[in-house]
């Protein structure tokens, strides 16, 4: 697990790449569908007012 | 209200219309994320597991595996960017323009991962983190295209005001896209040549083209979810008042 996360001197530039990478690709799809969740409630809003 | 009719997954066209495209890539959009996540797991197994160590570079070449993915969809997803704002802007086909503008952030993000990543592997390699050279500065551009369309398009407050000024902004950007893709061959940089080419035979191990390729086919697949997801919510956002949104919202209240 060691040589792992050493590799072999270069874990301390590799990840942090991977590391940066997943944080973005975790956050973003997230605020898209909250985006969506909020869209999709003012939308909610805008049909019970119309009712 | 009458509810949305689907109309045949085969008939491609249907989806401009935003009820159309909504509910397909709502259907789609678990196999999107079940194929980037089953991918990238394979792809970094063989990328960290089964590729062996370069003989140059060390272990620092394990970069490759996200570098080279994520700088290839910054070029493809600019080009996307473009082509549906245009299409938008020409044509006048609403899905289209809300593509573009969903398309921009997802372009943005792998253009950061491709610059960090690249600095990254620059430093062991280079031993430097930064150079003006013509690739990295033309990725930079590229970075800053995609922050001045996203800018462009918010700030203006009607929305096909927005899409025409953007498509304008993308069309004239997609310049940049060539520049970066030969900046190799027209320039003397310090960036490697092409990782991969049509007319040659690959300059890697078998193991580790099929680990990029792979961790490539999950960024494809993560790009497709996170956009069709942003899309979604642009076209709610746009056509709130419309019937389709309203037949959408209702069996959530029914659940709720």
């Amino acid at each position: 697990m060691s040589t792992l996360i050493e590799l072999g001197g270069y874990g301390r530039y590799v990840w942090p790449a991977y590391g940066l990478t997943l944080a973005l690709m975790l956050a973003e799809p997230w605020l898209a569908r909250r985006r969506l969740a909020r869209a999709l409630a003012r939308a909610r809003t805008l049909e019970a007012l119309d009712r | 209200m009458n509810t949305v009719a689907l109309r045949p997954p085969w008939r491609l066209f249907s989806l401009s219309a935003p009820a159309h495209f909504y509910r397909a890539t709502e259907a789609v959009s678990p196999l999107l994320w079940a194929t980037c996540l089953v991918l990238a797991a394979v792809g970094l197994w063989m990328g960290f597991v089964v590729a062996p160590t370069d003989a140059t570079q060390g272990e620092a070449y394990r970069i490759i595996f996200i570098h080279v993915p994520a700088a290839w969809l910054s070029m493809v997803l600019y080009l996307a960017m473009a082509f549906w704002a245009v299409l938008g802007w020409a044509w006048k086909v609403r899905m289209a323009s809300m593509l573009a503008r969903a398309i921009a952030p997802t372009g943005a993000l792998f253009t950061v991962v491709a610059l960090w990543t690249g600095a990254l592997w620059g430093k062991p390699t280079w031993g430097t983190y930064w150079v003006w050279d013509a690739r990295l500065t033309s990725e930079l551009i590229l970075l800053f295209l995609y922050l001045g369309y996203l800018a462009l398009v918010e700030s203006i407050d009607e929305p096909r005001r927005g899409d025409q000024a953007g498509a304008l902004l993308a069309l004239v950007g997609a310049i940049n896209v060539p520049v970066i893709y030969f900046s190799v061959k027209w320039w003397n940089t310090l960036h490697q040549g092409a990782t991969v080419s049509m007319n040659a035979a690959p300059k890697m191990a078998g193991t580790m083209l099929t680990a990029m390729l792979l961790m490539t086919l999950a960024c494809w697949a993560y790009a497709f979810a996170v956009v069709f997801a942003r899309a979604r919510a642009i076209a709610v956002e746009r056509e709130a008042e419309h019937q389709w949104v309203a037949a959408l919202t209702r069996p959530m209240e029914k659940s709720a």
